[in-house]
């Protein structure tokens, strides 16, 4: 059986309220994704009754910055925080930043730094 | 006044076998607060997937875990496969569920092992891991490895089991249980471990739910969600219904996974008597071109799958959200309030696996 997906296109402004509708509905929080190619594709992926819902913001490099949606659910710290050591997107207000070190990586960022060229 | 002070636990403990690190804010022997930092062992493997062809990353994603490997490669595959539009044959489908569940029963096994070690029950301890060995020495006959099943591909399975050695693990799959019984029963009504256990580490439904947690640790608080419900594989094909407790507590999800040892057994069961004729693979041509999130049930609760193709033979991301990464913020919960002399066995009920967290 192949599990249909439904994704949702939004803009970053919408973000919280639509996360914020989800919460009211009684979605859970699945995870967030950010796949990184031209600019930031985020993933916001909710679960209700055995159907995921998944919400799809597009960020450009130069403005790397999303809201936090950890004020609506706790549990998105991990995968922000995951977002932030990884990549180098910028989550604001979250509700335990961890500023960086929430993965010890030996580069800064190594999902986003292009790796050294072997010979 | 309380006392405040800051204990680090971890990333070294005798109740973790892999490293992950708490600061635990204590107010004399009371915790209020617990701030988690993983990253120790952090490997990148997502990013491996766009360095490897699509088809050897099925062997890298079997490598994210020891424990729940064959769901790993499952969960890739099916994810490759959904993308691709393959049709597994049936055979083969029944196979990934019989090996998936083998591979519950192991990781439960192994965890109510370390659980009993964890409490002080030694001989207990061992008995499970001997009981363990068994399912383990199955895993090795049926899919060639102890660890690495290697038995999953993109279209079907590497490997088929004869029905002759089928009927035989069916008769072997009895006296194991026999043997699990005895194990179980301790679990669920030695006083002990109940004293210990009952009441602590406590998790609502409602928390469980706004929290995130996934598998034994969301079904422990009352909520009957468990991604095998989706039917994926053989699961539609197969009678089952979640195991569920209300309690939210160290001794509820204990009990959850004591008792999904023998669904997984019933299922192994289903999967033998039902399983149909016919071949385990199909052929794979073309390339993949697309996206796909694919939910499946690991022994530690849900696991997502999300990889997105671009018709060459390189991935432009693959990515897992693992159970144990989903059950941190339920974790962080349960610790707030506790006594200080309960942190490690509250923690050892999330059933931790940082490699996974730590793909």
């Amino acid at each position: 059986m192949i599990e249909q997906a439904n994704i949702t296109t939004l803009e970053r402004s919408e973000l919280l309220s639509k996360v914020g509708e989800l919460f009211n509905q009684g979605y859970r929080l699945v995870q967030i994704c950010c796949t990184l190619k031209d600019a930031f594709e985020l993933s916001y992926s909710f679960d209700k009754d055995h159907a995921l819902l998944t919400l799809r913001l597009q960020v450009s490099r130069e403005d790397a910055q999303v809201p936090s949606v950890s004020g609506i659910y706790f549990c998105a710290l991990v995968y922000e925080n995951e977002m932030h050591d990884l990549f180098g997107l910028n989550v604001t207000d979250m509700a335990l930043d961890f500023q960086g070190t929430f993965y010890k990586t030996a580069i800064k960022t190594p999902f986003n730094t292009p790796p050294p060229i072997a010979k | 006044m309380a006392n405040r002070m800051i204990v680090p636990f971890g990333p070294q403990h005798p109740v973790l076998p892999e490293p992950i690190h708490l600061d635990l804010v204590l107010e004399d022997d009371k915790v209020v607060d617990a701030i988690p930092s993983l990253g120790f062992v952090h490997r990148g493997l997502e990013k491996l997937g766009e360095k490897k062809d699509f088809f050897e990353m099925t062997y890298v994603a079997e490598r994210i875990c020891g424990i729940c490997s064959f769901i790993h490669g499952l969960g890739y595959c099916q994810a490759i496969e959904a993308v691709m539009n393959i049709e597994v044959p049936a055979r083969a489908r029944y196979l990934r569920t019989f090996w998936s569940e083998l591979s519950r029963v192991h990781s439960h096994l192994l965890w109510l092992g370390l659980m009993a070690d964890a409490a002080g029950f030694e001989s207990l301890f061992m008995h499970s891991w001997r009981v363990r060995e068994k399912i383990v020495n199955l895993i090795d006959e049926t899919a060639g490895g102890r660890v690495i099943f290697g038995s999953c591909k993109i279209g079907g399975t590497r490997r088929d089991i004869e029905p002759e050695t089928l009927k035989r693990i069916a008769r072997d799959l009895d006296e194991i249980e026999t043997s699990i019984r005895e194990i179980t029963a301790i679990f669920e009504d030695d006083y002990s471990l109940k004293h210990r256990l009952e009441g602590v580490g406590v998790v609502s439904k409602e928390d469980a739910h706004k929290l995130g947690a996934v598998g034994p640790v969301l079904r422990a608080s009352g909520i009957s969600q468990d991604t095998r419900s989706l039917g994926y594989a053989a699961y539609g094909e197969l009678e089952w219904e979640p195991v569920v407790e209300t309690a939210g507590d160290c001794q509820a999800r204990s009990v959850v996974r004591a008792r999904e040892i023998y669904q997984s057994l019933n299922l192994m069961r289903q999967c033998i008597q039902k399983m149909p004729d016919g071949p385990v693979d199909v052929k794979v041509t073309g390339l993949p071109n697309g996206e796909y999130f694919s939910r499946l049930e690991q022994p530690r609760g849900e696991v997502v799958y999300y990889v997105k193709a671009n018709g060459s033979k390189f991935l432009d991301r693959f990515r897992v959200r693992t159970p144990t990464f989903a059950n941190i913020a339920p974790l962080l919960h349960m610790l707030k309030g506790c006594e200080f002399a309960d942190v490690a066995l509250i923690v050892l009920t999330i059933d931790p696996c940082i490699s996974c967290a730590e793909r």
